[in-house]
């Protein structure tokens, strides 16, 4: 059985004051595949290279199991990484390259074989084992980086963005496989990308971070449902969550219509809670026949199954872009005059950027 | 290819381009002439040789012969090229075997004030040669080093060291971080990245390196001369003891001079693949 558990780990890389890593508090349990995503800079890779042991500790602990693995040389922390760029080492074939690191254990040489062989299996990739990396594709070679991993059975595998490097379809389709071997293996997996749909798609949870600190640790489902705070609302969802700076003022209003808030929750919105800003998911945002916020059609976009209507409001006297995702059939063209209602979920967020509250509004 | 894909050259930048090539052309002829002469002046009698300009002779292998008889008594063909082969090979085994755990501190793992390190190794190259015979004779005189092979194998490794960890320094910093850092978790020890990535990878910079130091090391002429002038020498003073002061010696000393070239030009010509794409990979950047 196998946790990992950072522990107040912290990174700052020579030369800069911020932390890279900053107190950095995660348990990820046996077998759970967690996913670390965050904008470029937000400290994802560093994360994961501490726990590869690729970069040192300048506070924290990191516990691969119950051992303290924060002074362990990478090579004895019993972990496989898959790189962004597959690493693989050129100058040796397929069967090398997944062989190697069993070699370097000092596995006789035809249990190394007949192991690599099973995984080869498993990946599709026998008939390719005596070729040599540059001779392969670029789902192939991430397939034997994969490989390379898997058959030295460690406790958890460390995945740095691998399939960032394959075109739009190839990645959707590896996303996949990669959830079901993982699956299959019950290994504990730390998984970093940028791409928060490939997070949402992959993770039993999702760890967002951003500029070294986390910000939320949860099952997909509660990241986008209940985001903890602006950041989380706003990277989590394609497109993007609505969000609008409403101020303080009672009531309060998104152009000239007034917000009213329901069910759970809603008492908790304008206990003076200062700069509030809304939040609401494009389909919770609806183009409605007699809707009381006016908006003006800037691009349709028809991706058949669904219709992103992108619209502006007036708000506080400036134009502001919202989103609405309407079902197919859509009629109306740029240009167009239509009126929104929010129906759905709306979530609340104070001026430091923290949730007061998820529930439903409606405007009036 | 398409006729859309050919570069279309007019006008003027085609006239450029001609004339360019041309000079490269007259360029190379004119720094490879005295090679030419050399080598023709080599398979000509003495008075041939010394004559006015001549194309038209009767080829001999009669210099060939002369030069490598001992005559002089000084020091011998087989002597000076066998001086020459153990120390270059020596001195060029030793640069390898110090520079390369030196250029891995400064590229796959940057000591503190690496580049400060760097600097240190090249100013050594600062100091004319001239300005340091001196100290280095009297050490040698000292430590009974002259007029031995080991004076010039420890001179010739510290002369090439610096321009060997510069160059392999580059070489190894193009070998991508993550192999280094997936072998480090494959399990592969320090000597198991350098044995099975680091040296493989960056073979054709290694032996690029050892060309360029076998090629200076065979070549350099002031310090034997200065610390072995007789015995222990190497091949270029050899090649000057066919300098006679009575009678004709250039058909002579041609020979001698294109025996003194043959090794370097062949083991250029065997590694020039190589060496074009080690230079080429990192050490002029």
């Amino acid at each position: 059985m196998t946790v990992v558990k950072y522990d107040e780990a912290t990174r700052t890389y020579e030369g800069t004051d911020v932390a890279a890593v900053d107190s950095l508090n995660l348990d990820i349990g046996d077998g759970e595949l967690l996913v670390l995503v965050g904008p470029s800079g937000s400290g994802k890779s560093t994360a994961l290279r501490m726990l590869a042991g690729l970069e040192p500790l300048d506070g924290g602990t990191i516990y691969i199991g119950d051992r303290d693995v924060s002074n362990v040389r990478p090579r004895d922390r019993d972990i496989a990484m898959v790189f962004q760029n597959y690493a693989l080492y050129p100058q040796l074939s397929v069967a090398e390259n997944m062989g190697f690191a069993l070699k370097q254990q000092g596995v006789p040489k035809e249990e190394r074989i007949s192991r690599v062989r099973e995984t080869a299996r498993i990946l599709d990739l026998t008939p390719y084992l005596d070729r040599k990396p540059k001779h392969l594709s670029g789902g192939q070679r991430q397939r034997v980086a994969m490989g390379r991993a898997i058959v030295r059975q460690p406790a958890v595998y460390l995945m740095d963005e691998p399939l960032s490097n394959l075109d739009a379809k190839l990645r959707v389709q590896t996303r996949t496989e990669v959830v079901e071997l993982q699956n299959r293996l019950g290994v504990t997996t730390v998984y970093v990308t940028h791409d928060q749909v490939e997070a949402m798609t992959m993770g039993d949870r999702v760890a967002v971070l951003k500029d070294g600190v986390l910000q939320q640790v949860d099952a997909p489902g509660t990241l986008y449902h209940e985001p903890e705070n602006l950041f989380v609302a706003g990277f989590i969802g394609s497109p993007a969550m609505n969000l609008v700076d409403v101020g303080d003022a009672s009531p309060l209003k998104i152009g000239d219509s007034s917000l009213t808030f329901h069910g759970p929750g809603a008492s908790a919105v304008g206990n003076g809670a200062g700069r509030i800003t809304v939040g609401f998911r494009p389909e919770a945002l609806r183009v409605v026949n007699d809707g009381p916020l006016e908006a003006h059609i800037r691009t349709v976009e028809d991706l058949g199954p669904e219709v992103y209507v992108h619209v502006a409001i007036d708000h506080q006297s400036e134009s502001l872009p919202l989103v609405s995702k309407m079902p197919p059939p859509f009629e109306g063209n740029p240009g167009d005059s239509v009126r929104l209602q929010i129906i759905g979920a709306t979530h609340v967020f104070r001026g430091d950027g923290s949730r007061v509250a998820s529930t439903t509004a409606n405007l009036s | 290819m398409s006729n859309a894909d050919v570069p279309v050259v007019v006008g003027e930048r085609k006239w450029v381009n001609h004339a360019l090539g041309f000079a490269a052309w007259v360029t190379g002829l004119i720094f490879f002439f005295p090679v030419f002469w050399m080598v023709l002046n080599s398979f000509k009698t003495e008075q041939d040789a010394n004559t006015a300009p001549k194309i038209n002779f009767t080829p001999t292998l009669d210099r060939y012969d002369d030069v490598t008889k001992s005559a002089s008594g000084l020091l011998s063909f087989g002597e000076a090229f066998t001086n020459s082969a153990v120390i270059v090979l020596i001195s060029t085994l030793i640069v390898l075997t110090l520079a390369i755990p030196a250029a891995y501190a400064l590229a796959i793992r940057p000591v503190h004030k690496w580049r400060d390190v760097l600097f240190f190794f090249i100013s050594t190259k600062f100091l004319p040669v001239v300005a340091s015979i001196l100290p280095i004779w009297i050490l040698a005189k000292n430590l009974n080093l002259l007029n031995s092979r080991n004076a010039l194998i420890i001179l010739y490794t510290g002369i090439n060291l610096p321009l060997a960890i510069w160059m392999l320094r580059s070489f190894f910093s193009e070998i991508p971080r993550e192999l280094i850092e997936a072998a480090e978790i494959d399990g592969a020890s320090l000597k198991g990245q350098l044995t099975s990535i680091i040296l493989p990878m960056a073979a054709p910079g290694i032996a690029a390196t050892a060309l360029l130091c076998v090629i200076f090391a065979w070549n350099e002429f002031f310090y034997a001369v200065q610390l072995n002038p007789v015995k222990g020498s190497t091949v270029p003073i050899w090649v000057t003891t066919n300098i006679s002061t009575r009678g004709d010696f250039l058909a002579k000393l041609s020979a001698a001079s294109v025996l003194a070239c043959i090794p370097v030009v062949l083991a250029g010509w065997i590694a020039q693949k190589r060496m074009i794409r080690g230079l080429a990979m990192g050490a002029i950047k």
